[in-house]
């Protein structure tokens, strides 16, 4: 997958979990970006991001994600 | 991830929600319909936002009582509330939640003072979790005190039922607790007492036997998990990182499973399973392929399966569930099979309505639901052909009509996952209901050889049956007065707490009154409660009646046995009251009928009354005689 498809997928992804259409994801957005963004949302990003990629993240990898940038080459390391 | 697989795809979904603001009164009918879609829980979270941005309370036109759902547990569960009220929508009920504060639901039962008194529950769900609940148990610990422990949990739950009980006389659900704990020993885990594996398990069987005794609904995760695999239902990541037990993933089933058990609580669950023929319940076309050419029973893996799904169709009769086919076909090539295919398992005699004829579905389901007389929202609708799915759901949204798999093999399996005919308890109604339908078919046919209804109605050597409410029938009465539209003068809904209300009401009665006849027995029909109100009059707050007893002098009768109740409480006027609804307009006219004087009215609604001084019991066909307790 290239990096333009992941982050049009992420997109869509964080638009239905935070309803809001206008939002753009760059590398550095981070939780601190997006009102909402807690620990249950993230959880949310989460599932929703390995059911749409068919992937599993593990515990480690989880805890190392600090903005979007992290979260699409973690999935771009795993598809 | 557990898919609601049996509802369909609605597209374009993703933009109907982002709409949904602006849809103005339709909004709840699209909420319902989003709701009714195959959704996942990042979906279901954005419906119930949705939702909640426009309406922040129970729409005035629902006249379903609102659910007030607790939760009580001690991990996290902020993210099934989300997915519990959009299985509501699903079923056309507005939900509130609550939970308690972290772990403390022992306190919050106990104290008037607590959020949870606040809240006043009409449902509690006990949610334990199996760390919760295995606390304490180890493999160092002795037989002796792994037994004493679970004896101790056992006890300290049912305290929890009756306090939930005692305090709010609302729905008690207990969940059993997931299997989350790894084996110790392996196959014969249950040989180690101290195994928090084993000891879940025990703690689950042994709550399955006292919720039986104590009358509290049980939500079987433990079986779902057996079922969908444990990982499905609980990853333990997400329990390490934010002590959910039930995975998000999860959610819209387990939104599901509870909302099912509310709604089977109010009676509101299906009633009927109303299945195509051709390709449904046998393999080929019969007018095409002749009887010779069906594909049923053993020779093949597919006949197989069709008389499988035919096999768990009767199963499902046997314990209460109406059966009826609906069919494009000439009624003469659609009976065939039933007399002559020798591997036809479900007989022509389990079915209590057959249309078979080129009408479209929706005019046939809608002859079905009139023939069995129950409502078009206690169908479930099975048929092979996409086509026909699609023009029943948009035709008449209210049928439930499951997308089901190309293969057979899966029919059975579709209708349990999807849990239409849940149910809490089986009565004796349910037993008996197939042969109750038969009888209807005798009669008909009497009054269609009978040459006038005196005589018909003579023959019929009927009796009403009455008795007080009492515990045996509380889950029929409950059933009747929240399922019964058309003959319900006042569409009040009540739950099980507001019945026994009126059982303990010295200055009121209720009565529940059953039809025999020559054919059989109809099962409870009528329910009617009175109440004094003032000076002398008697107020009649609810009369209904299944309509399949229409035209049978049931209401003079009824009216007879009213006002012998209402003189023993030194009644001296009946008051009788017509609210109207969207559906009971055939009952406007009832009271007037009874020979009532319409006194005044606010609204729509109309009050009438009788003066019990100069009142002569009617003269019926039907005789009354109380009915003696079981």
């Amino acid at each position: 997958m290239t990096e333009p498809e992941i982050y049009q997928a992420l997109t869509t992804i964080f638009r239905d979990v935070f309803l809001r259409d206008d939002l753009d994801l760059r590398p550095e957005l981070s939780a601190k970006d997006v009102p909402d963004w807690d620990s249950f949302k993230q959880i949310e990003i989460i599932i929703a991001v390995e059911e749409n990629f068919g992937i599993k993240f593990r515990t480690r990898e989880m805890d190392s994600l600090n903005n979007v940038g992290d979260l699409a080459r973690l999935v771009a390391s795993k598809t | 991830m557990i898919e609601l697989y049996w509802l369909p795809k609605v597209e374009p979904w993703r933009e109907r929600l982002r709409r949904l603001g602006d849809t103005g009164e339709a909004l709840w009918d699209e909420a319902v319909a989003l709701a009714g879609a195959r959704i996942d829980a990042v979906q279901t979270n954005a419906l119930d936002t949705m939702v909640h941005r426009a309406v922040r309370e129970a729409p005035a036109a629902l006249t379903d009582k609102p659910v007030r759902l607790a939760m009580l547990g001690s991990a996290t569960m902020a993210h099934l509330h989300p997915a519990i009220r959009v299985a509501g929508l699903r079923r056309r009920l507005w939900v509130e939640t609550y939970e308690n504060d972290y772990g403390q639901y022992w306190q919050e039962l106990s104290d008037p003072a607590s959020g949870l008194h606040c809240f006043k529950p009409t449902a509690i769900l006990l949610a334990l979790d199996a760390h919760h609940l295995a606390a304490g148990i180890s493999a160092a610990s002795s037989r002796a005190d792994v037994d004493a422990a679970l004896a101790d949990t056992c006890e300290r739950i049912r305290t929890c039922w009756r306090l939930a009980r005692d305090n709010f006389r609302c729905l008690v659900i207990q969940q059993l607790a997931l299997p989350v704990h790894p084996p110790l020993l392996g196959s014969n885990e249950h040989r180690l007492a101290g195994s928090r594996a084993s000891y879940i398990a025990r703690l689950n069987a042994e709550l399955r036997r006292v919720a039986d005794t104590d009358g509290v609904a049980l939500l079987a995760l433990d079986a779902r998990a057996a079922r969908d695999g444990l990982m499905a239902w609980h990853n333990p990541e997400l329990w390490h990182r934010a002590k959910q037990e039930v995975t998000p993933a999860a959610a819209p089933m387990y939104g599901e499973l509870v909302m099912r058990l509310v709604a089977a609580e109010r009676g509101r669950s299906y009633k009927a399973l109303v299945f195509d023929l051709d390709n449904t319940i046998w393999g080929g076309v019969v007018g095409d392929d002749g009887v010779e050419g069906l594909v049923l029973g053993p020779g093949s893996p597919l006949g197989e399966a069709f008389a499988d799904f035919q096999h768990y169709a009767r199963e499902l009769s046997r314990r209460g569930v109406i059966l009826a086919a609906c069919s494009k076909n000439d009624e003469k090539n659609a009976l065939e099979p039933f007399d002559r295919h020798p591997e036809m398992v479900l007989k022509r005699s389990d079915i209590a309505s057959f249309v078979a004829n080129w009408s479209d579905k929706p005019a046939n389901l809608r002859a079905v639901a009139e023939d069995l007389n129950i409502g078009l929202d206690a169908l479930v609708f099975v048929d092979d052909n996409p086509f026909e799915r699609e023009l029943v759901r948009r035709e008449l949204p209210m049928v439930a009509v499951p997308e089901i798999s190309e293969d057979p093999a899966f029919y059975a399996q579709t209708l349990a996952d999807a849990g239409y005919f849940e149910a809490v308890a089986i009565t004796d109604e349910d037993r008996a209901r197939a042969g109750q339908y038969q009888g209807n078919r005798q009669r008909a046919e009497l009054k269609a050889s009978a040459t006038d209804l005196g005589s018909y109605l003579r023959g019929l050597d009927m009796r009403l049956l009455w008795r007080r409410f009492d515990r045996v029938g509380l889950n029929r009465t409950v059933q009747l007065i929240n399922k019964t539209n058309q003959f319900n003068l006042t569409t009040r809904r009540y739950t099980e707490a507001d019945v026994v209300g009126v059982m303990q009401d010295e200055q009121a009665f209720g009565v529940q009154l059953r039809l025999v006849d020559r054919f059989g027995d109809n099962g409870i029909i009528a329910i009617v409660i009175g109440r004094m109100q003032g000076e002398g009059d008697l107020l009649i707050d609810t009369w209904l009646m299944s309509c399949r007893v229409l035209g049978r002098q049931v209401e003079p009768t009824t009216l007879n046995l009213v006002a012998a109740m209402a003189k023993r409480l030194d009644a001296r006027r009946l008051i009788g009251e017509y609210i109207p609804s969207a559906k009971n307009g055939m009952v406007r006219d009832h009271y007037a009928r009874l020979g009532f004087g319409e006194i005044d009215g606010s609204g729509n609604a109309t009050r009438h009354a009788l003066d019990l001084a100069g009142f002569a019991a009617r003269d019926t066909f039907v005789e009354i005689e109380e009915e003696k307790g079981q």
